[in-house]
């Protein structure tokens, strides 16, 4: 069971996204023109509107670029070892920050370009949401 | 076209010490302010416009003039990261030329060497409930790991080398070497090695964030400093040559779905600049740029114009950089990589562009009469700021 930083709330923009992850669905949104709107927010940032529609994303992405973070003092980070962080290409069109996971070494397994699917790690603590990350298929 | 002279930097003062123990933010400002004052010749009853970033203990623009004993008739508090100061030059030449002030200054005070702060480091905030934070404080990213992101992406699109960026490390370091204050600042700070340094030396020195290098990172230091701008009519009567602030631009960035995350801010700000001032890349001599990374460095020489996107490994091959070499020249006091990074460096990339301009620098080219000093504030990668300006000699 992974222990990593929880979202904060109240918070209202990404309330619904996080609801998403314990319904084991990304989510994101659209607003009537069909631009797609992520992080998400009130309004869209192409046009201003505040009706937007949510979707669900199918989960499968492309590694745009990572770094494997080799120090962070950051406590629950500090013991880790490497660890990736990258921003994932939804098929869809958003671009999202997450992690990599399911690879034997992150400075040799993880390369852009690379196609990952989401998954939802559960993390300790009641009530906890769970965390999307990456791992390639 | 003739350049107008519509404001001018009067006098700069950067604190000499990067490790200041017992010494705070706030003190630092104020001395740095002035001792920029006395290099222009002016008094601190003359300073009418507040330029502030929001640094230093009870500072900012509630805190800051009361604690000089000023009462300013212009107060700007633009807080946009480590590009701050640039913004305020850019301000600075605005409000000035409109009339709104005449002796302005902006200061800078930090104690994050002494007070231990993991700049790159840390992790990223666990403030309160934002948007972005709940998005991205699960996974562990660092400052570091921002730039990090820009770095692998730019080699995959072009072919950018380790090797190549550690050119960066190693002009910056020739020129710290030739500056005693950071000479000191890494004597201070207990680098391993106070000396010139490889390319080697920087493969060899460990990953930070893959594909960083410990030498390809800025230091952690205390500093500060301060810049005093005026108008063309206090500047006619200064101790020194004025240096003209002839252009000026501003931008922001962050992370957009489908964006290019290897362009920068810069690539808005720097033709603002470059257009006000009716000057070209290829005229500048002095290219002061925030250098927080070597990756930093090499997107700002790219999006500043001094080569074309993507291009940038081949431009640092070809044997530009140091002083002592051809065509442009970059960070001649030794930048944030060898001589001072107290976490917002932007002030610093003005006060050596004067010194280079008024023929001060410890590095100096000879003859150097045009200079840009380009700030990058927030995260490279994520959302930051661009301040370009651009600095004539008189």
């Amino acid at each position: 069971m992974a222990n990593r930083p929880q979202p904060s709330f109240p918070e209202p923009d990404t309330q619904h996204f996080w609801d998403g992850c314990k319904a084991g669905e990304l989510r994101y949104q659209t607003d009537p023109d069909g631009n797609v709107v992520f992080y998400p927010r009130g309004h869209s940032t192409v046009t201003g509107d505040r009706e937007l529609s949510w979707n669900v994303s199918s989960g499968l992405g492309t590694v745009y670029t990572y770094s494997v973070v080799r120090q962070n003092r950051m406590p629950g980070f500090q013991e880790l070892g490497a660890y990736a962080v990258a921003y994932i290409d939804l098929d869809e069109g958003f671009r999202m920050m997450s992690t990599i996971v399911g690879v034997d070494d992150p400075t040799q397994d993880i390369h852009i370009g690379q196609r990952v699917q989401v998954e939802f790690e559960e993390q300790s603590g009641d009530d906890s949401y769970p965390i999307p990350v990456f791992r390639p298929v | 076209m003739a350049q107008e002279r519509l404001a001018a930097i009067a006098g700069i003062h950067e604190y000499p010490l990067r490790v200041a123990p017992g010494v705070s933010s706030m003190q630092i400002k104020a001395e740095s302010m002035k001792r920029a004052l006395d290099d222009a010749g002016l008094d601190w009853g003359d300073v009418d416009g507040l330029y502030d970033a929001l640094d230093g203990e009870g500072g900012g623009g509630l805190g800051l003039a009361a604690y000089l004993g000023i009462k300013p008739r212009l107060l700007d508090t633009t807080q946009v990261g480590g590009s701050s100061y640039e913004f305020h030059a850019s301000h600075a030449l605005r409000d000035i030329a409109a009339g709104r002030c005449n002796v302005a200054v902006t200061t800078y005070g930090s104690t994050a060497a002494s007070m231990r702060v993991p700049i790159g480091t840390g992790g990223m905030g666990r403030g309160g409930a934002s948007w972005q934070q709940n998005m991205e404080s699960p996974y562990g990213g660092t400052l570091i790991s921002n730039y990090a992101m820009v770095a692998h992406r730019h080699m995959h699109e072009y072919g950018t080398t380790t090797e190549q960026l550690a050119q960066i490390s190693v002009a910056t370091r020739k020129h710290a070497m030739r500056n005693p204050e950071a000479v000191k600042a890494m004597t201070d700070l207990q680098f391993v090695k106070v000396d010139e340094i490889t390319v080697e030396d920087v493969l060899e020195s460990r990953v930070i964030a893959d594909p960083l290098h410990l030498l390809e990172c800025c230091m952690i230091s205390d500093g500060g400093g301060a810049a005093v701008f005026v108008s063309p009519e206090i500047a006619r009567d200064i101790k020194k040559k004025p240096v003209w602030i002839i252009g000026a631009g501003e931008a922001t960035k962050y992370r957009e779905n489908g964006g290019d995350i290897t362009t920068s801010a810069g690539a808005q700000s720097a033709p603002a600049a470059f257009g006000q001032a009716g000057v070209t890349p290829d005229e500048i001599d002095i290219a002061m740029i925030y250098d927080s990374f070597s990756i930093t460095v090499a997107v700002m020489l790219e999006d500043l114009g001094f080569c074309a996107k993507g291009e940038v490994g081949r431009f640092i091959e070809d044997g530009h950089l140091a002083f002592d070499q051809p065509g442009l020249t970059l960070n001649t006091d030794g930048g944030g990589l060898s001589s001072n990074h107290p976490g917002m460096r932007g002030l610093f990339l003005l006060l050596e562009s004067v010194r280079q301009l008024r023929g001060e620098s410890t590095s100096q080219v000879d003859g150097a009469s045009l200079a840009v000093a380009h700030g990058n504030g927030g995260l490279l990668g994520g959302t930051h700021t661009g301040g370009t300006v651009i600095l004539a000699a008189d």
